[in-house]
């Protein structure tokens, strides 16, 4: 007769919220089984700042900074959605100088947001150079932001009915100079990072998800087309002046974490040529529309919805005629793609768990808002 | 063997090169002429008065209320050297709570308020973050000196301009009565 107990215990692991590799505030509970993940619960909502229903307190012009501090790396794009909404509602026609300029500069956000990815990613799984490189051609990036908004980070450059002010004379001169640069720093962490042995031993096959699942879960934007599925939201319902611009849409074929990672360096290399196109079409004329100082859009409501660098951003905006919106609701690309982490996450082991939520790209503002 | 030492050849390659961060406190990077650090009111130099009437539009304007001010009779207006029948008395910004969004700067219709390119916050006093109507104002003149900042709508809003513009009325009366939009809205505010 033997007294050992057989039963097989389950280990709870808490990772985050103050780990660095959680990119923000997140907390995910593991279930271990031995080393193997058999569940996964996500704890959000450290960063809540309840920016939906401030939205209702405040009148449309100011919203306009609170979207920056939504998704705070790829803030021009936040605000062109949320702006699109208001005009949408109003019957706003946008001049065209003032839509290419919106496209140029959400385009160069989203390089800046995907060599910031780039980078940190590497980070997350070892290797600590590709970050000095990505952050040193995001800088130039930045610098031609603050040049022409006055702001690094927050914006607040794109208004109801186009733009703040126009570019300054020497802005085609600079983001050309910037893109050359960018370029070399795009193909350089590529060759650093891309096909480095241990970084595919690291994601090659790690976190997989295959389309019908992906589709299920609501997973949107590059984690979306890696896993082949060729949806994006410039292609499939054109805003602005996207439908002037050709560009590919890449696509991935196994939905692993190195396809994720590679959808956003292919990505860098379609932005920048959509940029280059912008400079060459770029129209002159007036940058903003003759509008009321107050936006006061009429009784109604509108969904918009546009491509971020992390997915499909909605905003849902019901308007009671006043100079504040009725309501506002947000759909965050970065919340909803945290739906499909714990398909990826079950059976694989706890060492690839922070691959695996890195190559997601969350933003923790943008989650939590 | 021989990519080691092509990887070897790029470290010190780099060893050469200046590099592209800057030791902060030492050494600032400029920033450019854009750049929207804390606003600042500026300074009439026609009438030695401020630009700004209190008219509160920045205040209601703020997204997070980080403004306040009252306004008060303009004395210069009696004496007949401005066309302000109103002007500051107290304004407060506190800057922890400013977000450099430049919305003050926009609705601003009397060309009062200005992004100078303060940014640096730290301070030894507790308070040190509320800067208040004198302060703002030798901030605005700073900036002024140093960017060559010029009004957007001067025949409205530069005391000698304006009142120039009024000369051949040459009655006081008319001065009262005569004097635009601009004063009419300082007193619905």
């Amino acid at each position: 007769m033997t007294t050992t107990d057989q039963r097989q215990v389950d280990m709870m692991l808490n990772l985050g919220p103050q780990h660095p590799a959680t990119h923000g505030v997140f907390r995910m509970l593991l279930t271990l089984d031995g080393e193997r993940i058999v569940d996964m619960e996500p704890h959000i909502g450290y960063l809540h700042r309840g920016s939906e229903k401030l939205c209702e307190n405040e009148s449309y012009g100011q919203i306009v900074t609170l979207f920056d501090r939504m998704d705070y790396i790829a803030n021009l794009n936040n605000e062109l959605v949320f702006v699109r909404a208001v005009e949408r509602l109003m019957g706003l026609e946008v001049p065209e100088r003032a839509q290419f300029i919106r496209v140029l500069l959400c385009e160069l956000n989203r390089v800046a947001s995907h060599l910031l990815f780039l980078g940190t990613y590497g980070l997350d799984v070892g290797a600590m150079t590709p970050v000095m490189y990505t952050f040193r051609e995001r800088e130039r990036i930045q610098n031609i932001f603050e040049s022409v908004t006055g702001a690094r980070l927050m914006h607040n450059y794109i208004r109801i009915g186009g733009i703040k002010e126009d570019v300054p004379s020497d802005f085609t001169a600079r983001v050309r100079a910037a893109l050359e640069f960018v370029k070399r720093g795009v193909d350089e962490t590529d060759r650093l990072l891309s096909f480095n042995e241990v970084f595919l031993l690291r994601t090659k096959g790690v976190g997989v998800i295959d389309a019908k699942t992906a589709v299920s879960c609501g997973l949107t934007g590059p984690n979306l087309r890696a896993s082949g599925v060729p949806y994006d939201v410039r292609k499939d319902n054109p805003y602005e002046v996207y439908p002037y611009l050709t560009f590919k849409v890449p696509v991935g074929e196994r939905g692993d974490c190195w396809d994720r990672y590679y959808m956003r360096v292919l990505e860098c290399h379609e932005s920048i040529s959509m940029i280059e196109q912008c400079l060459d079409l770029l129209p002159d004329g007036p940058t903003m529309t003759q509008t009321r100082r107050i936006a006061r859009p009429p009784k109604g409501e509108v969904y918009v919805h546009a491509e971020n660098p992390r997915g499909d951003i909605g905003v849902f905006l019901v308007s009671d005629g006043s100079d504040k919106p009725y309501r506002l609701k947000v759909r965050p690309p970065s919340f909803c793609n945290l739906v499909a982490l714990r398909p990826m996450l079950l059976n694989s082991y706890v060492a690839d768990s922070i691959a695996i939520l890195g190559s997601i790209d969350i933003v923790l503002g943008e989650v939590d808002r | 063997m021989i990519a080691g030492l092509k990887g070897f050849l790029t470290t010190i390659r780099w060893v050469f090169k200046r590099p592209v961060t800057a030791n902060y406190p030492e050494e600032h990077l400029p920033v450019q002429p854009r750049y929207m650090g804390f606003p600042a009111l500026l300074w009439d130099t026609t009438a030695d008065e401020p630009f700004c009437t209190g008219c509160m539009v920045c205040v209601r304007e703020c997204p997070t209320q980080c403004m306040s001010a009252r306004m008060h009779d303009n004395p210069n207006f009696a004496a007949g050297t401005s066309h302000r029948r109103k002007i500051i008395e107290h304004f407060e910004i506190n800057y922890n709570r400013c977000i450099l969004c430049g919305i003050c700067v926009d609705v601003c219709a009397f060309d009062a308020i200005e992004m100078t390119h303060e940014h640096e916050l730290a301070s030894y006093a507790r308070n040190g973050a509320r800067a208040d109507l004198p302060i703002l104002l030798s901030q605005g003149r700073r900036w002024m000196e140093r960017s060559g900042w010029r009004p957007r709508n001067p025949e409205k809003n530069v005391a000698g301009v304006a009142l120039a513009k009024r000369a051949p009325a040459t009655a006081a009366t008319k001065l009262d009565t005569g004097s635009g939009k601009a004063p009419s809205r300082e007193d619905d505010a």
